[in-house]
């Protein structure tokens, strides 16, 4: 993992002891709320439906399990007990008193954390594929690069009054978990003809009010011209994003407005003039970023291919969770391990101190100490002997972290929704709960397989519900909570927008639709085929009808 | 029916202002209004609690009364005042 040099530090601590200066200010009467706002947004810290909310970057996704007690420790000693992992490797903290914030602030920097840039209008945190370094259909390690940007646009002066909050993601493998067809900036990492590395860009993607997919801008950047290339993108949004109206800030209304053709003549115009400057990234600054992220010194194992078959075919359960839960390693004899934390009746991404302690734990005994956080709301053990496969899923099973549902109808991502956000709607939690327990058969979950269900609890689109399989969004109809159903979205590497299926229903319709949805679906599926693929074949009126026909029209649109 | 409610500047907590122009913990101290000009006048007041860094973002909801319950009308401010549902263990007060 990257650990801090002096110089991070430094500017860490410094910054701490700037928003301490601030708070003072603020509680002393020194600053208007107008002017303390976009200084406390900048240090992560909203105020929200009940208190002042935190949020917390986890940088591409990967903790320490020291970094994990002290969430456990914050939330525990500042807090309500609990945290919530978000869709963007972040986790935020509801309960968080003003005046204690530079305390959280600088306990979290000693073990090399940080809530800059968490909000504002600046460049968010860096996301990437929770499996990075591990996967095994890789071709690079995007974290190195992850972390390049992440130095690079901390704090940097020219983009830190952006038109809007700008969002960066990285994937290094084909199979894209980190979403980046709905990020301002996607990279994916991929070889050219000559066998050498460099990345697609993606520009433009976003969900909110007005979704879209990225476009490509271009299609094979060398690494050694990133920062260049990014700077050029990020310069043309700062001079030409709209700064009047907040619902069309966002570098997608001007790439979608002007074209991808002009704004790529405008970028390469850009990008021509600084390309060759200081800004090209020099082979040892990668290599020294490079080391930080070099693969443990792994056993020498065979893969436990043959025992672990035995244990499956003896323990149904396990059986279950291996085959849903854990993914092949790149190193023979090793896996990677998914908790889940969504058992039923569980809040999507919620954890308790004292459960953050006990993964922690298991991360230091079973995965070398590292923890990763998935942008669907879960926790990842990159690093798991194989032999050690049975213990640790007992483990987790005590904790109630390991439902057999990574990837399937019951792995939701929902945002916290009307139960805590100022601006939702509708409250997503519940209904996420109510399909959790409704769709508890796991054996069910595995027959129906990878379906994907993300819940927003407002336009916004924090739940990401326009690239759902199923997505779910909540709107308010005269005071009432109802809920629009979107079919068709997905946000891998054949990214596509949810279609909007008919009248939006009340909560407790919700899973009844959601169950006609899947029988139809079993009933139609070819094979093997995933419910998204069926869903391309077929459209959206067999759907339509099945939720409608058996549900009975309703005049509530 | 209205009551004026907002955030405490220091810890974020919801408040409520109560008829003598004081941020009050619960709903149920806090001042029923029944015309504009009570509510004019309290929001006066409130708005001089932000100048003075006592409070953020006052504004006025719609209330129900039934009897001795009390209650804002909407869901959202219901939730504002009680607490998040899906945390029972975590709510503030019955609303």
């Amino acid at each position: 993992m990257y650990r801090y040099d002096e110089f991070d530090h430094q500017l860490v601590a410094e910054r701490v002891e700037q928003f301490r200066r601030q708070v003072r200010r603020r509680l002393e009467g020194g600053l208007t709320e107008d002017q303390f706002k976009p200084l406390r947004l900048m240090n992560g810290l909203y105020l929200q439906l009940h208190a002042y909310m935190l949020r917390v970057n986890i940088p591409y996704g990967s903790l320490s399990s020291a970094q994990l007690h002290k969430f456990a420790h914050i939330a525990r000693v500042y807090d309500k007990g609990f945290g919530h992992f978000t869709t963007r490797q972040n986790i935020q903290y509801n309960w968080i008193k003003l005046q204690e914030a530079p305390d959280i602030l600088a306990e979290l920097a000693e073990v090399e954390v940080t809530a800059i840039q968490s909000s504002g209008n600046c460049v968010r945190n860096i996301t990437s594929d929770h499996y990075a370094g591990r996967a095994k259909e890789e071709l690079a390690d995007p974290r190195i690069y992850c972390e390049l940007l992440r130095q690079y646009t901390v704090l940097h002066p020219e983009f830190s009054y952006l038109p809007r909050k700008f969002k960066i993601a990285i994937t290094g493998s084909p199979h894209d978990r980190a979403a980046v067809a709905v990020h301002d900036i996607g990279l994916r990492m991929h070889r050219n003809d000559a066998g050498e590395l460099g990345f697609e860009v993606l520009v433009g993607g976003g969900q909110g009010r007005t979704p879209f997919i990225a476009h490509t801008i271009r299609d094979w950047l060398e690494p050694e011209h990133l920062l260049s290339y990014v700077e050029a993108i990020l310069r043309v949004y700062n001079m030409r994003g709209r700064r009047d109206n907040i619902h069309k800030a966002r570098i997608k209304i001007i790439v979608n407005q002007m074209g991808i053709e002009k704004y790529r003549e405008l970028v390469d115009a850009e990008w021509e003039r600084i390309k060759d400057s200081a800004l090209k990234v020099p082979d040892e600054e990668v290599a020294r970023i490079h080391a930080y992220f070099a693969a443990p010194q792994y056993e020498a194992l065979d893969d436990s291919g043959e025992r672990l078959r035995a244990l499956r075919r003896s323990d149904a359960r396990f059986d279950l969770w291996l085959g849903s839960n854990v993914v092949e390693h790149k190193v023979p004899g090793y896996s990677i391990v998914n908790l889940s934390l969504k058992a039923p009746g569980r809040a999507p991404g919620d954890m308790t101190a004292d459960v953050m302690d006990a993964v922690a734990d298991l991360a230091d005994q079973f995965s070398l100490g590292e923890i990763r956080v998935t942008h669907r709301q879960n926790l990842t053990f990159v690093d798991v002997k194989q032999a050690d496969l049975p213990a640790l899923w007992q483990a987790l099973d005590a904790l109630e972290l390991a439902t057999p549902n990574i990837g399937r109808m019951t792995d939701i991502i929902s945002c916290p929704g009307l139960d805590f956000c100022n601006l939702a709607n509708a409250r997503s939690i519940p209904v996420a709960q109510d399909l959790s327990r409704h769709f508890v058969d796991v054996d069910r979950l595995a027959l129906v397989g990878d379906l994907t269900i993300n819940i927003s609890g407002c336009m916004n689109a924090c739940g990401h519900h326009h690239v759902g399989n199923v997505g779910i969004l909540g709107v308010d109809k005269r005071g009432k909570e109802y809920f629009q159903l979107t079919l068709g979205g997905s946000s891998d590497e054949s990214a596509s927008l949810g279609d909007r299926l008919g009248p939006a229903l009340p909560q407790e319709e919700v899973p009844a639709a959601i169950e006609a949805i899947v029988e139809e679906y079993l009933e139609l599926r070819d094979g093997p085929e995933r419910f998204v693929d069926t869903y391309r074949r077929v459209g959206l009126e067999p759907f339509k009808e099945a939720v409608y026909g058996a549900a009975g029209a309703k005049e509530v649109a | 029916m209205q009551m004026i409610i907002a955030n405490r500047l220091t810890d974020g907590r919801v408040v409520f202002m109560d008829t003598r122009g004081v941020w009050v913990d619960s709903i149920q101290d806090g001042a029923l209004l029944l015309n504009g000009s009570d509510s004019e006048r309290l929001m006066a007041l409130a708005q001089r609690s932000v100048g003075e860094s006592r409070i953020v973002d006052p504004y006025l909801i719609e209330m129900t009364v039934d009897g001795a319950e009390r209650r804002p009308a909407h869901i959202r401010e219901c939730i504002r005042v009680r607490g998040p549902s899906v945390r029972t263990d975590l709510l503030v007060e019955a609303a």
